[in-house]
């Protein structure tokens, strides 16, 4: 007989094993039931309130999106000019500040790492339309932006500070001076399909103050809306700018219930000033956020966990307790082999189970949550496939991990507790306990629970600054690199699980 | 009742694994406690005795265990049959069983609460130096994290008594106790979250160690420590009921 065939069979006896034990099967059923129930639950208990103070209609409730598709926040103020053909615009920031004013309150000095200031060059007025700036930040330096997503660092950190934007076909060039005369290269961005005329002009952004409390069990922020102040001189348009004289707007202001500071601009001798509240920026999610993720609906997947982990532990465990180990042993000599032939099995029937499941949450929810109005975060269609299978991979792996266990303790009530807590007790010390996020982060970075961080779907944002907290959906590693954590302890627990499988009496 | 006491004792005393699982309820209380109190030294992260005490929620793993061996262990081996011959009434077994659990688990839990706080005000040095036992809410939460421990080996007991299977059972517990928080964080419906916040047996439970910031509790300190007793009577009732209801 070829180890092959001495395998095969293995696999065929440890396969008859599982689905002719009611109770395994009921377990694995369980465990796809959990995932679709809990997904459900938690979409049917969620609720979208979302009305100001004056009953009037939650703006932002459904963010405009950026010309890569992400939901994006642009609001600014900005005074501007149609702009045709190629050409440029140069002008020279002598002040940037921002103040916070929150209802009824003198305004304080509050400007923010990412409070703007500075010169763009934008296709039209209307939200999440591409565009090209460059500009002075309250913390930062100078940055060339485009698009929402890109972001290039300057050298130059002060007022005054000379900034021109060259635009040539669908190139868009930014420049940065300390005093007019010697030019820097910031760099160069392309905004595919630009038409000839545009709005360019200069503009002023403050994004809110956040600040955060945390309380019993959970985090809560509040924010209060800054506004910040550009001052402008020195303005040089060159090309063709037929308009002559500025138009101000504030951008992506719906009407809706947030109080707004005054903004606007106006004209001083040969300057101009902008006052504008807001952001360009893509839109962060967190538990503040309006919109759900694809990770939430399938957060049944720690339900599913908890009943595979039994499954796993007792699908070895219990050829100790009934002595079956022994004839399993004498079925098939080579110990490894059994073990091996187990974890196959024990992971292939998880996977399928958790990714059926899976699948069958991801719509479900989704439906109940679109039909209360909720804003679904679009991600592209790799990361939501990465999202569930990992999701389906992370049980899987999880199963694998507490056979292993569960061969080394031969208890099935130890490996159940051990496999468990290693998982998921971290995973909720770090969203919801007294630790700060440097030692939640900590936690997600060593304990297998770091494996959830396959469930991520939307990225962090370096130039907008936000809690990127574990309890918001941010996981210090990358999907791989956690999910690569789970595997290195299961590969350790299976090695031990051979050797002691080999040296030990059964 | 005396005699079947003192069987449930030393049936649980000869175990190899009490004193193993008692040691460990101690040890990894005490660590989970200290290493958050040494991450929150700088600042203490807003409650210094809920910080100092953080690693009740890994010690309950622990006593969960030890309850459900306590009875999960018979029935794999089919010492229940043996029991039950020799105490036929079998409310007093299972009576017996809490009795002697429950004065194990306090002892540990006297253990791991004490050696945390004394450990918290060492390693909580600027905060922690209010973190004494004579001021009545840190007393209070020290106290009441014993009884948490407790309360939950008495939950555990409840549901291995309705589920026999020890792996199965340690399942259903570790499941009650953690998935509430984690279905609470996604839900954001705040009056469901509240909710959700003030049936879980942990998170409201676990609102008996809070000393600072009172208003922001779902539940107040003593009545959500009800809500954990609660979920272990009902527990143990059905354990009871199934009981004289089942063949053994």
């Amino acid at each position: 007989m070829s180890g092959r065939d001495g395998f095969g069979q293995a696999l065929h006896a440890e396969w008859t094993k599982l689905r002719t034990v009611r109770g395994w099967v009921f377990g694995l059923v369980a465990a796809a039931l959990v995932i679709v129930l809990m997904g459900l639950f938690a979409a049917a208990a969620s609720n979208f309130s979302c009305s100001g103070p004056d009953g009037k209609p939650c703006a932002g409730s459904t963010p405009p999106l950026g010309p890569g598709g992400e939901p994006v926040v642009d609001n600014f103020s900005f005074a501007h000019q149609a702009f045709t053909g190629d050409g440029s615009i140069t002008a020279r920031v002598t002040s940037l500040t921002a103040v916070s004013a929150a209802d009824d309150q003198a305004p304080v000095e509050a400007t923010q790492p990412w409070t703007k200031g500075g010169v763009i060059i934008k296709e039209s007025t209307t939200p999440g339309s591409p565009y090209a700036a460059l500009t002075l930040t309250g913390g930062h330096g100078v940055r060339l932006q485009h698009n929402f997503t890109g972001d290039i660092a300057g050298t130059l950190r002060a007022t005054p500070s000379w900034l021109r934007l060259t635009r040539s076909g669908d190139t868009i060039t930014g420049h940065e001076s300390a005093d007019g005369a010697t030019w820097h290269l910031v760099g160069t961005v392309t905004l595919p399909g630009l038409p000839s005329t545009v709005r360019a002009g200069l503009f002023a952004a403050s994004p809110h103050h956040e600040v955060v409390t945390e309380s019993f069990a959970s985090t809560s922020g509040m924010s209060y809306p800054t506004r910040a102040t550009a001052e402008f001189d020195r303005i040089d348009l060159e090309g063709t700018w037929p308009d002559r004289e500025w138009t101000g707007d504030d951008v992506g202001d719906l009407g809706g219930p947030v109080d707004r500071p005054e903004v606007g601009f106006e004209e001083t001798g040969d300057g101009v000033t902008v006052r504008g509240s807001g952001n360009i920026a893509p839109v962060v999610a967190g538990r503040g956020g309006l919109g759900r993720t694809v990770e939430g609906r399938l957060v049944g997947a720690f339900a599913g966990l908890i009943a595979v982990i039994v499954v796993a532990a007792t699908f070895m465990t219990s050829e100790y307790r009934r002595g079956l180990i022994r004839t399993s042993l004498a079925a098939s000599p080579r110990r490894g082999r059994v073990l091996a032939a187990k974890s196959v099995v024990i992971a292939a029937v998880t996977f399928v189970t958790a990714l059926a499941a899976a699948l069958i949450t991801t719509p479900l929810v989704r439906a109940v949550e679109v039909g209360k109005g909720f804003f679904e975060y679009p991600v592209p269609t790799a990361t939501e496939v990465r999202v569930i299978v990992g999701t389906a991979a992370l049980l899987a792996v999880a199963a694998v991990l507490s056979l292993a266990v569960g061969t080394v303790l031969r208890r099935s009530a130890g490996a159940v507790t051990v496999v468990i807590v290693a998982i998921v007790l971290p995973y909720i010390l770090a969203i919801a306990s007294v630790l700060p996020t440097g030692p939640s982060d900590w936690l997600l970075r060593v304990t297998p629970a770091a494996a959830f961080a396959v469930q991520q779907s939307l990225p962090e944002y370096a130039q907008v600054t936000a809690d990127y907290s574990p309890a918001d959906g941010y996981f210090p590693l990358s999907p791989l690199g956690g999910f690569a954590v789970l595997c290195g302890y299961t590969a350790v627990a299976l090695g031990v699980a051979f050797s002691v499988l080999r040296r030990r009496d059964a | 009742m005396k005699e079947a006491l003192h069987v449930e004792w030393t049936k649980l005393r000869t175990l190899a694994g009490t004193a193993w699982l008692l040691a460990g309820v101690v040890l990894l209380t005490v660590a989970l406690g200290v290493t958050a109190s040494a991450a929150c030294a700088d600042t203490g992260c807003g409650d210094p005795a809920k910080t100092s005490l953080t690693g009740i929620a890994f010690g309950q793993a622990v006593v969960a265990v030890l309850a459900v061996l306590a009875v999960g262990g018979e029935y794999s081996t089919g010492m229940i049959r043996v029991t039950f011959a020799a105490v036929p009434r079998r409310s007093t077994v299972l009576a017996a069983k809490a009795v002697v659990v429950g004065a194990l688990v306090l002892v540990a839990g006297v253990a791991a609460v004490l050696v945390s706080v004394m450990a918290g005000r060492f390693v909580l040095a600027g905060d922690g130096a209010a973190l004494s036992l004579a001021d009545g809410p840190v007393f209070r939460a020290a106290v009441g994290s014993v009884l948490y421990l407790v309360l939950v080996g008495l939950l555990s007991l409840g549901v291995a008594t309705v589920v026999r299977d020890a792996a199965a059972a340690i399942g259903v517990v570790l499941g009650l106790l953690y998935l509430f928080p984690i279905v609470a964080a996604v839900v954001s419906d705040p009056d469901w979250f509240k909710r959700l916040q003030r049936i879980s047996p942990m998170t409201a439970g676990l609102a008996v160690q809070a000393t600072t910031n009172l208003d922001s509790l779902p539940i107040s300190p003593w009545a959500g420590l009800g809500v954990l007793g609660l979920w272990a009577a009902g527990a143990l009732l059905v354990g009871g009921l199934a009981l004289r209801l089942r063949d053994a």
